[in-house]
C-alpha cells in the first residue's frame, strides 16, 4: 500500500557521514576494553525537525513524565547553536548530546557522570549502527528501529555498558539474526 | 496525519485479533513505533505478553522490546509475565535467556526482582560469559528493586570481579562501583580489592569506575587519600585518553579536599592538575574547554592561588562564542578579582551585560557582578561611589529578575558606608526622580524592586538630600500608586522622613508658610495611598494622613512642631556585629527560662498567640510562684510541651535561631535628634549617565595609579602607607563594616551540640538508601528477612548446607557458595559472643592495617538533633512577632522593619531602635506617655500606641533571651 514517506527523507538521504568521525583523544587502539559507561538515564535520538526516533528509558518514568522531557530537551537541545560545547546542566541531571548528520543523539547522566564517556558511548553506538547498516542513515533508523532497539541492548543494558567490543556485539546481533528463519515484512507501513 | 493513525490503529487492532502469530507481531512492532511517537498503547498490553510468550525467537524478541518500551510499575499485566520470563531465563537457547534478561532489565518490578532473584542468580554462575555478564548486570535492578535480595546475592558477584571473561569482570566492576557510590561506608573494606585492580588493569573504563569509586570512599577514610595520590598521578602523566584523564583529575581534587584540613603538602598534585586543565581549557575542542573550566571551579575553592595564576586564560573564555563556557568562566571570575582588577573585570562584565542577547545569561552576569563586588564584605572595592554609579548603571537592565539583588546591595553600602550616604542619596534621589523610566512597566518588572531601595535611603538618610522638596514631590506623584504594594508602603513610610527633615528645615528658616504649604501637599496626595488596595499601604497611609493633619492643626494654631515630628524618626542605624546580642547582659531577676505564659493545656495553635502577649503583664507577677512548683512537676510539663509541639502540624521545629541584636543597646542613649544639616547644596543635574561616574572614576583611579607609581619607586613601607590613606577615605565606613560582617549568621546558627546527621541529608524515598545494608555482617543475619524462610528451614534440618535460596535450584554454585558459607560461619564462631560493633571494630582494623599504620581514626559521635527550650521559645517569639508586625507597622520606626523584613527578628529589633535608648519597657512607656500628652493624640493614634507597646514588649523578651545560653 502507498503510504506518506517520512518528512525527513530529503534530510536524512544524506547520508550520515560524520559517522565516521573518529574520536579525537580515543586513540584506535584495541576495541575493546576502551569504553567506560557512566549511568545513563535515558537516551533519545530526534532528527533536525524535532522528530523522535528511538527512545530507551533506564529509569522507570510514567508516559506523561516521558513526553514531557523529551519535548522540553528537543526544544533545548535544538536551540542549542553548532558551536556550543556538547553538555547542558539540566534539571539535576547534565545532559550530553551530539549530533551526527540529521540526527541527534542525546543522553542524561548523573551529576558525577564522566561527560566525556558517554560521548564515547554515543559516538560507539553509532559506529555500531554504521557497521550494522553499512554506512547508516536516518531512513535506516526509521524503517528497521527495532533492529536499532536490538544494537542498543546489546551494547547497554540498564544504563550500563555491557560490551565494550565492536565485534561482540555485531555478533550477538548477527547471530541473533540468524536465529529468524523468516524475514519478516517490512515494517515501513506505519512511518508518519 | 490524526486521522491516517486512528486508520492505522485500528487496523492494527484488527490484526491483534488474528490467531497468526506473524500477523500479531507484525502489529506489535508496529504498536511499538507508535509508542515512541507518543500515543498510548497500553491498551495492546495483552497482546504484547501474547507476543513474548511465541516460541519463535523472532516475536519473541519482538514482544520483549515492546514490553521494554511501554511496561512499567504501573502495567497491571505485568504479573502474568513471571513464568513467561523463568522459563525463558532457563531457555537452552543463550539468545531466548539474553531477549528476556535485556526486557526485564527495563520493565522490573519490586514483585518480579523478589520472584526472579534467585534464577538471575543462578544465571550468574551460568557457563557463557554473554549470559552472566547480563545477569551481572541487572542484578543492580534487582537490588534497587528488592534491597533484600543484595545480600544472599553479594558474595557471588564479589566473585564476578575475578571472573576469567573479561566483559563479566567489567560488568561486576560496574554493579559494584555503582552500589557503593551510594553507599560508599559498606564498601570501605572492599578497597584493597579495588586497589588492586586498579593498579594492575589497564581497562581504561574498568579504572573509570574504579576511580569514581575511590573518589566516594576517600570522604569516608582520609587515608585512602593518600594513599591514592600516587597512582592517581601516575595515570594522569600518562594516559592518552581525555575522558580517563578528566576523571583522574577530577578524583584528585576530590581527594585533596578531602585532605586538605590533614595534609598541606600536595601542591605538586594540584599544580599538575591546573597544568592539565590548562591544556584542556586551551583545547579547541568546546568541550573539553568546557569541562576545564568546571573542574577548575572545583579546585577554586580550596586554592584558589593556584587558579589565580590563569586569570589570562579565564578572562579570555568569557568571549568565547558558547554561552555556557562563558558562564563556566563567570563562575571562575569570582576567585580572580583583587583590589586592582576589579573594575577592569567589572567594566569588562558590563561591556557583556550590554551586549547580552538572553536574559538568563543577563541574569547571570548581574548576579556575578553583584557577587564579585560583595565578596568578603566587599574586601577589593576601593571605591565606593564607583560601586553605587555600576549598580545604579545595573537598573537600566530591562527585564531582569534581579532588581532585588540590586536593591539589597544598595541598602546595604547605604547603612554600611557611611561616607558614602551623600553620594548614594543623590543618586537614589535622581532614581526617585526618573522612576517613570525604571517602572514603565510596572507589575512585572523586577527592576522596580530598586524603587524600594531609593525611597528607602532617600527617607532614612534624608539629611543627605539637597533637593528634599523635589524628591517628596517625586514619592507623591500619583504614578506611584502603579508599583507593588511593599514598594508602595516604604514610599509612604519613607515620604514622611522626608516630610519630617523638610518641615524642621523650614521651622528652623521660620518659613512657616512653606512648612505649611508643605503639609498642604501632603495632605492632598496622601489619599491616593489611603485607597489603595494593598492593606499595608492603606494602613499606613490613613494613620499618617492623621498625623499629618493633627500636625496641620497645630501649625495653624502657630505651634511649633518639628522637633516634635522629627523625634518619631530619631535615632541612627548602626551595623550589628553578629556576636553583638550575646554580649547584652541579662537583668537581674529574670528568668529566660520561665515560660511567659504557660501554654494553653490542649493546643497550641498561632491564633493564640497574639493573645498571649497582652497576659505578659500577670505573667511577671506570676513568675514569683514558679519557682514554688517542684521539679518534678516542671519536667512533666516540659515533656507534655514536647509532645505538644512534636503533635503540634504549625509549630517550626527546626529552623535555625536567627540572633542579630544591637551592639550597644546600653550606649546608644547619648543619641540625639538628628542634626539636619543644610548648610552644603550641590548641584545634581537630571539623570546623569552612569557612564561619567564610572570615567570620572577611572580618571581618579589613573590618578591614583599614577599616584602609585609614583610611590612605587619608594619604599614598600611607604607604599602600605598609601594604601592606608587611600582606604583612609572610609576608614571609618570600614570600621563600621567590619562588625557586621558575616551575613551568613541566619542560616549558619544551629544549636551548639547539633551535628549535621546523615539521615537529614538523604531522601527518604531515595532508592539506593534501601540498598545501605552492611555487606560485612555474616550472612545469617538475612534469617530475618521474609524469603528467606524457607531456607531458615532448612538451615535448622541441616547446618552444613546452609546457602541462600537461590541455591536450591543449581548445584554447580553450592560449591563456591559453600566455601562462602564456611568462612562466614567461621567468622560466625570467632565472633560467636561478641556484639556486631566488635565486628565492625575488626573490619575497621583489616582496613587500617592495610591503609597505614596511622592511628585509627576517632570515632564519630553521635549527631544530637534537638531545639533548646529557650530556642524553642525564640522561635514561637518570633512566630508571634511576625503576627503583630502587621499591626505594629503603624509605628513611625516601621521604614525600618520594611527594609529588613525579610527577616523578622531584625525586624523586630529595629523596631525599637529610633525611638531608641529605651529598651527596657518602662521607660519606653514613659516616653510614650510623655509625647503623648504633649501632642494630645486622638484615640486612633492610641490605639497604634498599644500595638507598638506590644511590639516593645516583645522586643524587651527577645533582647534577653538569647544570652541566657
Amino acid at each position: 500500500p502507498s503510504r506518506p514517506l517520512p518528512q525527513s527523507r530529503s534530510a536524512a538521504a544524506a547520508v550520515a557521514a560524520a559517522a565516521v568521525l573518529v574520536w579525537a583523544e580515543v586513540p584506535p587502539s584495541p576495541p575493546q576494553l576502551r569504553y567506560p559507561p557512566g549511568t545513563m538515564q535515558f537516551m533519545l535520538l530526534f532528527s533536525r525537525q524535532g522528530k523522535l526516533r528511538l527512545q530507551k528509558w533506564y529509569v522507570p518514568l510514567s508516559d506523561k513524565e516521558k513526553k514531557k522531557i523529551t519535548r522540553e530537551l528537543v526544544q533545548t537541545v535544538l536551540a542549542r547553536k553548532p558551536k556550543m560545547c556538547s553538555f547542558l546542566e539540566w534539571r539535576d541531571l547534565k545532559i550530553v548530546y551530539k549530533r551526527y548528520a540529521s540526527l541527534y543523539f542525546c543522553c542524561a547522566i548523573e551529576d558525577q557522570d564522566n561527560e566525556l564517556i558517554t560521548l564515547e558511548i554515543i559516538h560507539r553506538y553509532v559506529e555500531l549502527l554504521d557497521k550494522y547498516f553499512g554506512s547508516v542513515c536516518e531512513l535506516d533508523i526509521i524503517f528497521n528501529f527495532e533492529k536499532a532497539y536490538f544494537i542498543l541492548d546489546e551494547f547497554l543494558l540498564g544504563g550500563e555498558v555491557q560490551e565494550t567490543s565492536k565485534k561482540n556485539v555485531l555478533k550477538a546481533i548477527e547471530q541473533a539474526d540468524l536465529l529468524q528463519e523468516v524475514s519478516k515484512s517490512n515494517f515501513s507501513d506505519q512511518s508518519v | 496525519q490524526a486521522k491516517y493513525i486512528s486508520q492505522c490503529i485500528d487496523e492494527i487492532k484488527q490484526e491483534l485479533k488474528q490467531d497468526n502469530i506473524a500477523v500479531k507481531a507484525n502489529a506489535v512492532c508496529k504498536l511499538t513505533y507508535l509508542q515512541m511517537l507518543g500515543y498510548d498503547i497500553s491498551w495492546a498490553a495483552f497482546n504484547i505478553i501474547e507476543v513474548m510468550s511465541a516460541s519463535k525467537f523472532t516475536f519473541k524478541r519482538i514482544g520483549y522490546l515492546a514490553a521494554s518500551q511501554c511496561f512499567h510499575e504501573g502495567t497491571d499485566v505485568i504479573m502474568l509475565t513471571t513464568n513467561q520470563i523463568r522459563k525463558d531465563l532457563s531457555s537452552p537457547n543463550q539468545y531466548d535467556t539474553g531477549v528476556a534478561l535485556t526486557g526485564l532489565s527495563c520493565f522490573v518490578t519490586p514483585d518480579l526482582a523478589r520472584d526472579l532473584a534467585n534464577d538471575i542468580m543462578t544465571l550468574m554462575s551460568h557457563t557463557k560469559p554473554y549470559i552472566r555478564k547480563k545477569a551481572v548486570l541487572i542484578m543492580y535492578k534487582v537490588f534497587l528493586k528488592y534491597p533484600e535480595s543484595l545480600r544472599p546475592a553479594f558474595p557471588r558477584l564479589k566473585e564476578k570481579l575475578e571472573d576469567p571473561d573479561p566483559g563479566v569482570q567489567s560488568a561486576a566492576v560496574n554493579v559494584i562501583c555503582e552500589l557503593a557510590r551510594r553507599n560508599p561506608k559498606n564498601y570501605l573494606s572492599l578497597a584493597p580489592l579495588f586497589f588492586k585492580l586498579m593498579t594492575s588493569s589497564t581497562n581504561n573504563w574498568v579504572l573509570i569506575k574504579i576511580i569514581k569509586l575511590f573518589g566516594a570512599l576517600t570522604p569516608l577514610e582520609p587515608r585512602l587519600g593518600k594513599k591514592l595520590i600516587e597512582p592517581l598521578t601516575n595515570l594522569i602523566h600518562s594516559t592518552s585518553a581525555m575522558s580517563l584523564l578528566y576523571e583522574c583529575v577530577n578524583t584528585v581534587i576530590a581527594v585533596l579536599i578531602s585532605l586538605s584540613s590533614g595534609m598541606p603538602n600536595h601542591s605538586a598534585s594540584i599544580q599538575l592538575c591546573v597544568q592539565k586543565l590548562r591544556i584542556l581549557i586551551e583545547d579547541s575542542d568546546q568541550n573539553l574547554k568546557y569541562l576545564g573550566l568546571l573542574a577548575m571551579s572545583k579546585i577554586l575553592k580550596t586554592h584558589p592561588k593556584s587558579v589565580q595564576s590563569h586569570k589570562d586564560l579565564i578572562l579570555q573564555c568569557l568571549d568565547d562564542k558558547d554561552e555556557s563556557i562563558r558562564l563556566r568562566a563567570l563562575d571562575l571570575l569570582y576567585g580572580m578579582v583583587s583590589k586592582k582588577n576589579l573594575m577592569e573585570i567589572v567594566k569588562k562584565l558590563m561591556i557583556h551585560v550590554d551586549k547580552a542577547e538572553g536574559t538568563t545569561y543577563r541574569d547571570e552576569l548581574l548576579t556575578k557582578i553583584i557577587d564579585i563586588c560583595s565578596q568578603s564584605n566587599y574586601q577589593y572595592i576601593t571605591n565606593f561611589e564607583w560601586y553605587i554609579s555600576i549598580l545604579v548603571e545595573l537598573t537600566r537592565l530591562e527585564g531582569t529578575r534581579h532588581g532585588h539583588l540590586i536593591a539589597a546591595q544598595m541598602l546595604d553600602v547605604a547603612i554600611r558606608v557611611k561616607a558614602i550616604r551623600r553620594f548614594a542619596v543623590s543618586q537614589m534621589a535622581m532614581l526617585l526622580d526618573n522612576a517613570h523610566l525604571i517602572a514603565s512597566n510596572t507589575q512585572r518588572n523586577g527592576i522596580c524592586e530598586v524603587l524600594y531601595a531609593a525611597a528607602w535611603i532617600c527617607g532614612e538618610f534624608s539629611e543627605h538630600l539637597e533637593e528634599a522638596n523635589q524628591t517628596l514631590e517625586a514619592m507623591l506623584r500619583p504614578k506611584v500608586t502603579t508599583l507593588p504594594g511593599h514598594i508602595q508602603a516604604v514610599y509612604v513610610q519613607n515620604m514622611v522622613k522626608l516630610y519630617a527633615s523638610i518641615l524642621q528645615q523650614k521651622e528652623q528658616a521660620g518659613e512657616k508658610e512653606a512648612a505649611q504649604e508643605i503639609t498642604q501637599l501632603m495632605i492632598e496626595r496622601l489619599p491616593q495611598f489611603v485607597q489603595s488596595a494593598d492593606l499595608e499601604v492603606q494602613e499606613r497611609a490613613s494613620c499618617i494622613l492623621q498625623l499629618i493633619k493633627y500636625i496641620q492643626k497645630l501649625q495653624i494654631k502657630e505651634v511649633p512642631v518639628a522637633e516634635e515630628v522629627i523625634a518619631l524618626f530619631a535615632g541612627e542605624l548602626n551595623p550589628v556585629a553578629p556576636k553583638a546580642q550575646k554580649k547584652v547582659p541579662v537583668p537581674e531577676g529574670l528568668d529566660l527560662d520561665a515560660w511567659i505564659n504557660e501554654p494553653p493545656s490542649d493546643s497550641e495553635s498561632e491564633d493564640e498567640k497574639p493573645k498571649t502577649i497582652f497576659h505578659e503583664e500577670e505573667q511577671r507577677h506570676s513568675r514569683h510562684r514558679q519557682p514554688e512548683i517542684d521539679e518534678e512537676e516542671l519536667a512533666r510539663r516540659r515533656e507534655a510541651r514536647k509532645q505538644e509541639q512534636a503533635n503540634n502540624p504549625f509549630y517550626i521545629k527546626s529552623s535555625p535561631s536567627p540572633q542579630k541584636r544591637y551592639q550597644d543597646t546600653p550606649g546608644v542613649e547619648h543619641i540625639p535628634v538628628v542634626q539636619i544639616d543644610l548648610s552644603v547644596p550641590l548641584k545634581v543635574p537630571g539623570m546623569p549617565m552612569s557612564d561619567q561616574y564610572v570615567k570620572l572614576e577611572e580618571e581618579r583611579r589613573h590618578k591614583q595609579k599614577l599616584e602609585k607609581d609614583k610611590k612605587k619607586k619608594k619604599q614598600k613601607k611607604e607604599k602600605r602607607g598609601k594604601h592606608h590613606r587611600h582606604n583612609s577615605l572610609h576608614t571609618e565606613s570600614e570600621e563600621d563594616i567590619a562588625p557586621a560582617h558575616h551575613v551568613d549568621i541566619i542560616t549558619e546558627e544551629m544549636p551548639e551540640n547539633a551535628l549535621p546527621s546523615d539521615e537529614d541529608d538523604k531522601d527518604p524515598n531515595d532508592p539506593y538508601k534501601a540498598l545501605d545494608i552492611d555487606l560485612d555482617k555474616p550472612l545469617a543475619d538475612s534469617e530475618k528477612l521474609p524469603v528467606q524462610r524457607h531456607r531458615n528451614v532448612e538451615t535448622l534440618k541441616s547446618p552444613d548446607s546452609e546457602v541462600p535460596l537461590v541455591e536450591k535450584k543449581s548445584k554447580k554454585p553450592k560449591k563456591k557458595e559453600k566455601k562462602h558459607k564456611e568462612r562466614d560461619k567461621g567468622k560466625k564462631k570467632e565472633k560467636e559472643k561478641k556484639v556486631e560493633e566488635e565486628e565492625e571494630e575488626k573490619k575497621g582494623e583489616d582496613l587500617d592495617f592495610w591503609l597505614s599504620t596511622a592511628p585509627p581514626a576517632a570515632p564519630t559521635p553521635q549527631p544530637q538533633v534537638g531545639i533548646f527550650p529557650h530556642q524553642r521559645k525564640l522561635l514561637w517569639l518570633f512566630l508571634a512577632c511576625e503576627l503583630c508586625r502587621s499591626a505594629v507597622s503603624c509605628c513611625s520606626t516601621e521604614g525600618n522593619i520594611s527594609f529588613i523584613s525579610s527577616t523578622s527578628c531584625w525586624g523586630a529589633e529595629i523596631l525599637c531602635q529610633p525611638s531608641s535608648e529605651k529598651t527596657v519597657m518602662g521607660d519606653f512607656r514613659l516616653i510614650l506617655c510623655k509625647s503623648r500628652t504633649e501632642i494630645e493624640i486622638q484615640m486612633q493614634f492610641q490605639a497604634w500606641l498599644i500595638l507598638l507597646l506590644m511590639g516593645v514588649m516583645l522586643y524587651s523578651c527577645m533582647v534577653l533571651f538569647p544570652s541566657m545560653r
